[in-house]
């Protein structure tokens, strides 16, 4: 019966039941997309840095998740070929960071074909010519970019030369010599990748190597990918966590706001139902229940928001994965609830200490 | 040794304060009702039986004296006890019905089943009362699409729904033209002389008091008179 009450009540007002809605949808919405967006990049760049198949990473002393510049020698990879047996092969590639969050790498295709297993190109070969580009199918839908085009790379024309898979290194990638000349980087690697015969003689090779090469940060790759998770995610929480504070802000206020105008408006009734014996705690709970039949189907819209936001960022913006984590769309719903039960408190508890008398007397 | 009324008033005072000035509107009202009795309360505006009615009702604290209605003292009573009288003891009848429109008529009524924890409990009781009361075949209106008569039908079916000893009418007539008026008081009367309920009825009607009741308690400026 009280369901049927609530139900009642919703349906009575219906645009100012269907703003809650959405006010709460938008909410979930934001927490999921804020958290997707993030997780997603993150998730992609672990990807593309495991996807080289490397065991080893030896990088310079002080970099962090990104890097741009060039301080390890280029002899360092026939260096530890002649000396260490265990390892099977060295890739060593310089990166530059426009600014835009894409890196372009510089690297000898051959050696990371051969070190990643193989990279397929979808479309066009890989770069002959200095001022040859190769990228990735997410980057070439981004950019609406196919073979024989041209993409301005640090100042410079670049024809791409091939369309390949994603999820091998980086997005973009220019011969590594005309990285070098560009940047003048002769010589000069930004990092270097070691892959063994066996990888579960990582850890005592990585120990030698620290010894070996104290200027430099020798990391196995999942130890690497575990630290850049760890930092990214602890960098961007900060920002994600502002965000997520505002949309349940706005949630709390959107509730406040109409159920407070709907206790006013409502307000005959909640004197006859405390008239007739209704307590304290069954006002409010018409109240509450309200607030978490608005907050059940703003959840549930926010999720299909989330769905239709992923698909056109997917379509629009290639480059900014999301990814719905079932996690935070656990916790969007859970905050979204808090918030708006939070939110419908005071005027539930202000329903509930309505006086019949001078309600039914005045009204 | 004779029972106790149901209702028992003795020297009730009311004031209420009106910014810096206290205003009587019950100077010691002494009343008794027996149980199956139906008596009316009849006085002009300003005379305070509304105010006795929502003290009877358990909806006003009185300021002095004392009510004891079915052998409880209103005075010692908590607020969440005050609710649980007003759900199990008395059932009111209200000069406007205060029907919850957003409700048919038949949730109306179970409504107050369902707040006083009887829902789906005795299913017989409630077909006897919308057969007495003759509203079977309006129970899926909502109150707009009801006329004021059959609105106020309704009302008494909720009044009644919980079997409270004691029907509480404040002015039930005072919204009705003269044939639902009729019609009403009638309902009142076979409720009080076929189930023997009983009812208090307030009202400045004095035709219809006389219709109807048992005894007519007259008031006037606060006091029996």
């Amino acid at each position: 019966m009280i369901h049927r009450l609530v139900l009642r009540n919703l349906a009575h007002r219906p645009i100012r039941t269907g703003l809650t809605i959405l006010a709460l949808a938008v909410e979930v919405m934001m927490i999921v997309m804020m958290t997707g967006v993030s997780e997603g990049l993150l998730q992609e760049t672990l990807r593309r840095t495991r996807g080289v198949g490397a065991d080893i990473l030896i990088r310079p002393e002080i970099t962090g998740a990104t890097i741009s510049g060039a301080d390890i020698s280029d002899k360092l990879p026939a260096m530890l070929m002649e000396r260490y047996p265990q390892i099977s092969k060295v890739m060593g590639s310089t990166v530059f960071t426009p600014g835009n969050l894409q890196t372009i790498t510089g690297v000898n295709w051959e050696e990371l074909s051969a070190m990643s297993g193989g990279v397929a190109i979808f479309d066009g070969r890989t770069y002959q010519e200095p001022y040859e580009a190769v990228i990735d199918e997410v980057y070439a839908q981004q950019e609406q970019i196919g073979v024989g085009e041209t993409v301005m790379l640090m100042g410079h024309e670049f024809e791409v030369s091939g369309i390949v898979e994603t999820g091998k290194m980086s997005r973009v990638f220019i011969p590594l010599e005309t990285m070098a000349d560009l940047q003048g980087w002769q010589g000069r690697y930004s990092q270097v990748y070691v892959k063994l015969h066996d990888p579960s003689v990582a850890l005592d090779l990585i120990e030698e190597l620290r010894t070996l090469l104290p200027d430099h940060h020798v990391v196995s790759v999942e130890a690497f990918l575990a630290n850049t998770a760890t930092n990214v995610r602890h960098l961007s929480s900060q920002f994600v966590n502002v965000i997520i504070a505002i949309a349940v802000v706005i949630g709390f206020i959107v509730v406040m706001l109409a159920m407070y105008t709907a206790i006013l408006e409502r307000t005959k009734e909640i004197g006859i139902l405390k008239a007739i014996g209704a307590s304290k705690a069954y006002v409010c709970s018409i109240v509450l229940r309200e607030t978490v039949a608005v907050s059940v189907v703003g959840i549930v819209l926010g999720y299909g928001l989330s769905v239709l936001g992923q698909r056109m960022v997917a379509l629009q913006y290639p480059l900014i994965p999301v990814l719905l984590i079932p996690g935070w769309m656990v916790g969007a719903a859970a905050l979204t609830v808090v918030g708006a039960v939070c939110g419908a408190m005071y005027p539930a508890l202000k329903a509930a200490q309505a006086d019949p008398c001078e309600i039914l007397t005045y009204e | 040794m004779s029972e106790e009324p149901i209702i028992k008033v003795q020297n009730l005072r009311k004031t209420y304060r009106l910014g810096t000035v206290d205003v009587s509107a019950l100077r010691g009202v002494s009343l008794e009702v027996d149980a199956g009795e139906f008596v009316a309360v009849l006085g002009p505006s300003g005379s305070g039986k509304s105010t006795l009615f929502h003290i009877i009702g358990a909806m006003l604290a009185p300021s002095g004296g004392t009510v004891r209605v079915d052998g409880l003292d209103l005075g010692q009573l908590k607020e969440a006890e005050r609710s649980q009288m007003r759900k199990r003891t008395v059932g009111f009848v209200f000069q406007r019905f205060n029907l919850l429109p957003t409700l048919t008529a038949e949730e109306n009524i179970r409504i107050a089943q369902h707040i006083a924890g009887k829902a789906d409990a005795d299913e017989d009781h409630f077909q006897r009362i919308i057969q007495f009361l003759g509203i079977a075949h309006r129970l899926r209106h909502k109150p707009f699409a009801l006329s004021g008569g059959e609105q106020q039908r309704i009302a008494i079916a909720r009044a009644l729904v919980n079997k409270p000893p004691i029907l509480l009418a404040d002015e039930p007539t005072g919204n009705l033209d003269s044939e639902n008026s009729l019609a009403v008081l009638d309902t009142l009367k076979n409720l009080n002389r076929e189930l023997n309920q009983t009812v208090l009825m307030i009202t400045h009607n004095p035709d219809a008091a006389a219709y109807c009741t048992q005894r007519v308690v007259r008031m006037k400026d606060g006091r029996i008179a």
